[in-house]
Parts: structure tokens; C-alpha cells; sequence
């Protein structure tokens, strides 16, 4: 850090609040925050502490029921309460901002280069022309392969890896000063996460704007930023140099959040251990296109010939980039999904049952979903959520045994049992993925297939998760498929590992071995992105 | 598209035929016949009349008959207006009932649009409630109790306009009945565009045009309404082909010369040509404007386009 660096964007005491029906919500509680020249700022915090408020504040982008007070100025002009044509000369020109989602980021209803045209016209005027000939050098410069006919594309024609290019091709566009990266690389694969990352940081070094990165990912903070500013619900906890946070963080909340990383080991099952699930030569087709009047159907092989044994007792953690077939491959083992192949549960041959011959067995199998907040109905309190299946499956049961049953399994995921008689969205993300576990283990199943079940949790919350579901395969004797791209937690919990890519297997084995030792140029490319950005 | 648009038409045959069966098959299960009036007809006359119009014939065969007659385009003779066949009835009548179904869409369309648009973008606004109250209003208030009261202000209170008729065809004829028949259409149009304006307001899009420092009228205008005209526009077909072919209160009320009263007056009297070319009308007005609003929605968005 050095001194002669100027600051450009300086915050002052800035509060965000939200009026909301329950009251207000202080999201932001009075922040300091100083950005220099050409530097590389990491905000870094949980969901709900404020980080991205703080950003959309300064913005200007807050939501209708957000108010923002105090003070951040850009080269001494106030932000805070600027008029929006004035705000608008600033924002979009010299302070930028790219986001997490780069698949919603952009119009799905215009093509790209009018959408990354549109900022370069609006604050430097010009012909449409000369905007278009900016458009190519900037999607050239941030590596799209053939800008002149990727800039007639429409957003939906582009993977999310590219849509991220394409957003960061609008934000450098006119010269910024300062670029905010909220979240840039979340919801993108590791291997895609390093490409962006790398293309940032050549990017500022070529042009030399200040970059605010902000994250809940410590792994990206350590090898991108110098500086880290830590927040914690709305308040400023902890800021300095990367190095010193990371080698001698000072509040306990800093402390936690770098052991947060998910630990621990999985031993294998014994030799001897019984194959409780099997499916050799597992292939799923997808039908693309083909319908009554347009002739010819089409098919994607989504999973081709995929083998796999789950001993029981054992867990196999399968990870591969989105589109390696892995959540399909958990369907079809399931039997949830057409496929071909052949399946066994224990000792019975399950590949030729139809729906009401694997009713009976659906009781031993069961899945845990990624979104915690998609999975479970709305509509239904948590005791209904959870014992549904009971009432299928175990139909003699009367109302006050499956409310005892209710109550126990959500004791076992660590939640009061009087939670049962709550709403869903009454939760935390944390805690309805606990409901969601108390949905499969009150059926006392064999085998549970966990597709992504910590994606959508803050690191310290997935840990908890991790803990539990290790608490409960030794207590219930479970075996498990778990099915994520977060190569880190997938090490924790593991003692198997399957690699993915295109729907075939490409390495297997065990899994300390595989992350020791790997074999396969995609399993080192995939733990290399992980393990170094 | 032109594959597209060909491949459409080609499955509004298979529509159309099952469309036809089936109000074929009901009409003629309903109790009752055209001929069956309140002092029945000697028995010879009956004989004779049912002679007359096949309907001695076996079922079956009269729907053969219908059917090969009406791919020709002859949908039999009326069997109450008996000078007229039904073809020259809806020939006669359907200008008139396009010619006001037309402007009565545009209205519908261009209010309903600006005023869920206020609404969505001062949500919540005393503006806001006004105005869906004012839709609720047009959507619970039936148009034979909007048409006679628009009458009575509007033509003879006021004397401004005409109470009814067609005229000469003139602006001032159509206003009321255009009004009456437009405004239940009107308070839909504005609560779905009031939906789903609010809805696009809040896209993730729209947050990076507003960081990108577009102007409001751009993020308005060019991003939020384009994606928010998804579902009204969707929701043209059906509307498009109601008010286009006529509404039986509303020319009624205002004296219109369309061919809105045919299908009830028909329904009523068992006039099954009569309710059969209708029912035909109707099915081809429905497929005509879900094909135009398939290709709409094609060019407003890229993600269903049909090439």
C-alpha cells in the first residue's frame, strides 16, 4: 500500500436503512470506506452484512423502500442525494459496476452490442458507428472469440462465462475510474471464475482503475486484492492490507471467517461394505426440439455411460462443471428421470420398475436439492413439508405420531421442534436446507443424494450443514451421493470422488488421492482454478 | 417464419374440424329444434319443413353434408332470417362489427397500456389506486348497465352524441358503443401491464441500464415496457377476436347492424347453421390473431423466435 495513491471515492459515515412492513431495517450502519487510485479493494461479508447495500447505495441503485444518509464523495463531488441527471454522469462513466448474475445482467431482449453501445452514447455522444467500432475493440479486449459476430448476438446465444465478459466490456467502455464487482464470478464454474478474475486483473493493470471487489469468497480475496475491508450486519469489523488480514486478523468475526473454510476428512467405508446403489452404463437422453408439426426430434446425451457403486456407509462426492451431467446423473440413479442402464437398490434389480412398483423404495432413496429456498412449498408449514412423506409412505401412522416423528427430525437438524408449525420463508437459507434434510432423514432412508446442498449457503452456515450431515450419516447409517461444483467442500465430506465433464466420467477414485495426485488434465485444471484464484 | 407461418395454418385445419364436430354434435343434443315454436306447426308442415333443410336425415349424414358444404364456403341457409344464408348474414354484418371491434381494441389497447404504466411506475401512489380502482370499476360494472347510462349522459342529456345506430358510419356513431365495448377490455389491459411494468421495474437488467446512467425515460421506455409488453400482448389474441366479432349487448344496445347478435339470437332459436357459421367465425378469428401474436411476440423477443 502505498501512500501517494490518492483517494477518489471516500465514505463517510453512510447509512442505509429499508422501511419494510416489519419495521425499519438498518442494512448499512454507518460506514467509513476510502478507495484510492488504481487499487484493489475487497468488501468482504456474509450475505446481510451489507456489502453490496453499501455499493448500491453509493450508486444510487438502492430499492424504492431504501433510504441512504451520510456522505460518499467521488473526486470531491457528493453522491448522496445527487439529482438523478447529474448521478447519471457519474454512474456508468466513471464509476461502474458489473454483478453476480450474468445471466439476468443483461436485456435478454437486445443484442449485446447495442446494450454495451448504449452507455458509450449516452456520455460521450458520437455516431452509432463509432460506438460500434468501440463495441469490437472492447469485446476483442475482454475475449470474446469473433466480436464481429458475436456483437449481433443476443444475451441468451452466450454462456454465462461470456455474458460476464460481455458486462465487464460495458463497464470498462467509457474509462472508469473506479469498477464494482459485486460478486463477478459466483455463479460462474471455477475453471470460468479463474479466466474472469484473470481477465480483470490484466485488464487493470492495463488501464489502471481502482477495482471494489466484493465477495464472500476469502479464496478469491487473498490472491486478488491488497486491500480487504470486512463487514459484518452493516458495520465496518476489520480493514487493512490483504496480508495482514489474513496472517493476523483481529476481531473474532475475521478469525471465524477464514476457519470457515469447509475441514475435515471422510475415512471410507470398510472393504466389506455392501454395494446399496448401482447404476452400470447409466445413459440419459434429452429430447431437444421435435414436436407434431416440426418433424425430426433431436437429443442431447446428457449422461453416457456411466458407471457407479455406492457402498453403504460411504460417500461419493461427484463435481464437474455445469453441464457435466452430474445433477442428472443423480436423477437417474433415483430412477426420477428416463434413462437407460442398470439400476440396483441392495440386492433388488430396480432398472425395469415402473412409478407405483418404486413407490415402496423412494422411502430409502431420498434427495436433497440445491435451492433452499425453490424446494420447499410455500404454502405449507415446515411440519407439513417434512412429514408429506410420511403420509405416503408410512400411511398408518396417526396425526400425533407423525408430529412426534416431525419433531424429533427437526431436533436431530439442530432447530427448535416448534418450528414445525412455521412458514418456510420465516427461515434462514441455512435453516431451510436443515428442513429440507429433515424432509429425507424423518423417511429413516438408506441412501441420500445431496444435489448442491451448501451452493446457496454462506460459507461459515455451510460448514454447520457439513456437520450435520456428518452427525446424521453416522447416527442413521447413511450413504450418500453428493453432488456439488465446490471442490472444497466436496474434499471435507467425501471419501470417493467422481470427476465429470460432458457426461462421462473422466477420473475416479479416492478422493484424498485424486486431490493429492491427479491424473486426468481436466481434474487438474478444475483443482487448479479452485484451489489458486 | 415463412415455414413457420404455413406450418401454423396447416394445424388450424386439424382446429378447425374439431372445433366444427363438436358444436356440431352439442347443438344438436340440446332439446329443441329450429321449428319448434311456442303453437306447433301441423304435422305436414313439420314433415315438410324438415324435408326442406335434411334435417329427416340421419345424423350422421347431416354432419357429412355440413361438413363437405361448408369446405365449399356454403354454410347453409339461416333457419330464422330464411331469406338469407348464413354466409351472406355474416357478410353483411361482419364490417360493421370489425369496423368497431377494431377501434374499440386501440382504445383498450392504448389506455389500458398508459395507464398501467402510471400506475406501475408510481406503485402504491394515491395515483396508483385510482387508477386500479378505476379498472376494477370497468371490469365489475357489466356493459349493459355502462352502454344505456352513456346513452343517457352522452346523447340525451348532453345531446352530443348520437344514442345509436351506425349513420353514416362516422366517428361520432362509434364513440359510445366503442367506449362500452371497450372498457372491460381497457381495466385488463391495465392490471396486466400494471403487473408485469412492476415486475420488469424490478429485473436485474434494469439495475444495469440505471448504473450504466441512462437516462429514466430510456430505462423505461426501451427496457422495462419492451419485456413488460409480453403478456398483453399475449393477451391480444383472445381479446382481439372477442371484440372483433361483435358483442351481442353492445349492438344491440346501440343499434349496430354487426354480427355480434347472431350467435345468441341462433343459440336461442336453434338456428343450427346460424350457430354453426358463428362458432366457425369465431375459431378462425381466434387462430388468425394467435398466429399475429405468435409472430409479435417473436419480434419482441429473441429467445422464441421462429426461424
Amino acid at each position: 500500500m502505498t501512500d501517494n495513491k490518492q483517494t477518489i471515492l471516500a465514505v463517510r459515515d453512510l447509512k442505509v436503512d429499508f422501511t419494510t412492513p416489519d419495521g425499519t431495517v438498518n442494512a448499512v450502519k454507518g460506514i467509513d470506506l476510502d478507495i484510492r487510485t488504481g487499487e484493489t479493494l475487497a468488501v468482504v461479508g456474509e450475505s446481510g452484512s451489507g456489502k453490496s447495500q453499501t455499493m448500491m447505495a453509493i450508486m444510487g441503485l438502492l430499492a424504492k423502500n431504501g433510504g441512504v444518509r451520510g456522505s460518499a464523495t467521488y473526486r470531491g463531488q457528493e453522491l448522496v442525494g445527487l439529482a438523478p441527471d447529474q448521478l447519471n454522469k457519474v454512474r456508468g462513466a466513471k464509476v461502474t459496476m458489473i454483478f453476480q448474475e450474468p445471466m439476468t445482467s443483461l436485456d435478454p431482449l437486445y443484442k449485446i452490442g447495442r446494450q454495451i453501445a448504449e452507455p458509450i452514447l449516452y456520455h460521450r455522444g458520437g455516431s452509432r458507428a463509432e460506438a460500434r467500432a468501440r463495441v469490437l475493440e472492447l469485446l476483442e479486449l475482454v475475449g470474446i472469440p469473433e466480436p464481429e459476430r458475436r456483437i449481433d448476438s443476443y444475451p441468451h446465444e452466450l454462456s454465462g462465462g461470456q455474458r460476464q465478459r460481455v458486462m465487464i466490456a460495458m463497464a470498462l467502455a467509457n474509462e472508469p475510474d473506479i469498477l464494482i464487482a459485486d460478486e463477478p464470478t459466483t455463479a460462474l464454474d471455477v475453471t470460468i471464475q479463474a479466466q474472469i478474475l484473470a481477465l480483470l486483473r490484466s485488464l487493470q493493470r492495463r488501464f489502471g482503475m481502482a477495482i471494489v471487489l466484493i465477495t464472500h469468497d476469502l479464496g478469491i480475496v487473498r490472491h486478488f486484492a491488497e486491500r480487504v475491508v470486512v463487514m459484518r450486519r452493516g458495520e465496518l469489523v476489520e480493514q487493512g492490507a490483504t496480508q495482514e488480514i489474513f496472517e493476523r486478523p483481529q476481531s473474532d468475526y475475521t478469525k471465524m471467517l477464514l476457519a470457515a473454510e469447509p475441514h475435515g476428512r471422510k475415512a471410507p467405508p470398510p472393504e466389506t461394505a455392501p454395494v446399496i446403489l448401482e447404476g452400470r452404463n447409466v445413459v440419459v437422453d434429452f429430447q431437444i426440439g421435435g414436436g407434431l408439426f416440426s418433424g425430426g426430434k433431436r437429443y442431447f446425451r446428457g449422461v453416457d455411460g456411466v458407471t457407479l457403486r455406492l457402498h453403504e456407509g460411504q460417500t461419493i462426492g461427484v463435481v464437474g462443471e455445469s453441464g457435466s451431467g452430474k445433477s442428472t446423473l443423480g436423477r437417474a440413479l433415483l430412477r426420477l428421470i428416463h434413462s437407460e442402464g442398470i439400476y440396483r437398490f441392495g440386492s433388488t434389480d430396480i432398472s425395469r420398475l415402473d412409478r407405483k412398483q418404486m413407490r415402496p423404495l423412494r422411502k430409502e432413496m431420498q434427495l436433497v436439492f440445491q435451492d433452499p429456498y425453490g424446494s420447499l412449498s410455500p404454502r405449507q408449514t415446515v411440519g407439513e413439508v417434512i412429514t408429506e412423506g410420511l403420509m405416503v409412505h408410512e400411511p398408518g401412522l396417526s396425526r400425533a405420531d407423525r408430529d412426534r416423528r416431525a419433531m424429533a427430525a427437526l431436533e436431530e437438524v439442530g432447530l427448535d421442534p416448534a418450528a414445525r408449525n412455521r412458514y418456510p420463508h420465516e427461515f434462514s437459507g441455512g435453516q431451510r436446507q436443515r428442513i429440507a434434510i429433515a424432509r429425507a432423514i424423518i423417511l429413516k432412508p438408506r441412501v441420500v443424494i445431496l444435489d448442491e446442498p451448501t451452493s446457496a449457503l454462506d460459507r461459515s452456515v455451510q460448514g454447520q450443514v457439513i456437520d450435520l450431515l456428518r452427525t446424521l450419516q453416522q447416527s442413521h447409517k447413511l450413504s450418500y451421493i453428493f453432488i456439488s461444483h465446490d471442490l472444497s467442500v466436496v474434499r471435507a465430506i467425501s471419501d470417493y470422488l467422481v470427476v465429470m465433464k460432458d457426461g462421462k466420467i473422466v477420473e475416479q477414485g479416492d478422493t484424498q488421492d485424486i486431490f493429492d495426485a491427479p491424473q486426468d488434465a481436466y481434474t487438474k485444471a478444475l483443482i487448479g482454478a479452485a484451489f489458486s484464484i | 417464419m415463412i415455414a413457420f407461418v404455413l406450418r401454423r395454418l396447416g394445424s388450424a385445419v386439424p382446429t378447425l374440424f374439431i372445433v366444427v364436430t363438436i358444436s356440431f354434435f352439442l347443438m344438436r343434443f340440446a332439446p329443441g329444434g329450429p321449428f319448434n315454436l311456442e303453437r306447433p306447426l301441423p304435422p305436414a308442415t313439420m314433415e315438410n319443413l324438415m324435408r326442406t333443410y335434411q334435417l329427416d336425415q340421419p345424423l350422421w349424414r347431416q354432419y357429412i353434408t355440413y361438413l363437405s358444404n361448408a369446405v365449399t364456403g356454403d354454410f347453409g341457409p339461416s333457419y330464422i332470417y330464411k331469406d338469407n344464408t348464413v354466409a351472406e348474414l355474416i357478410g353483411k354484418g361482419l364490417p360493421y362489427s370489425i369496423e368497431l371491434g377494431f377501434y374499440a381494441l386501440l382504445l383498450a389497447l392504448v389506455g389500458g397500456v398508459t395507464m398501467g404504466t402510471i400506475a406501475a411506475l408510481r406503485q402504491n401512489s394515491v395515483l396508483d389506486f385510482s387508477i386500479m380502482s378505476l379498472a376494477t370499476v370497468g371490469t365489475t360494472i357489466p356493459n349493459f348497465v355502462v352502454g344505456p347510462v352513456l346513452t343517457l349522459i352522452f346523447a340525451i342529456m348532453l345531446s352530443l352524441l348520437p344514442a345509436g345506430g351506425w349513420g353514416d358510419g362516422s366517428l361520432s356513431f362509434l364513440i359510445l358503443p366503442m367506449i362500452a365495448l371497450a372498457l372491460p377490455q381497457l381495466a385488463v389491459f391495465a392490471r396486466l401491464t400494471r403487473g408485469s411494468m412492476i415486475e420488469a421495474l424490478h429485473a436485474d437488467h434494469i439495475r444495469t441500464a440505471r448504473a450504466y446512467g441512462l437516462p429514466a425515460r430510456v430505462v423505461v421506455v426501451t427496457h422495462a415496457m419492451r419485456g413488460a409488453m409480453l403478456p398483453v400482448v399475449s393477451y391480444l389474441a383472445p381479446c382481439a377476436a372477442a371484440l372483433m366479432t361483435g358483442s351481442a349487448v353492445v349492438e344491440t344496445i346501440f343499434t349496430i347492424p354487426g354480427v355480434g347478435r347472431y350467435f345468441v339470437l341462433g343459440a336461442l332459436n336453434r338456428d343450427y347453421t346460424l350457430v354453426m357459421g358463428t362458432v366457425v367465425l369465431i375459431a378462425i378469428f381466434v387462430i388468425v390473431f394467435n398466429l399475429v401474436v405468435d409472430i409479435l411476440y417473436g419480434l419482441l423477443d429473441p429467445r422464441v423466435r421462429h426461424d
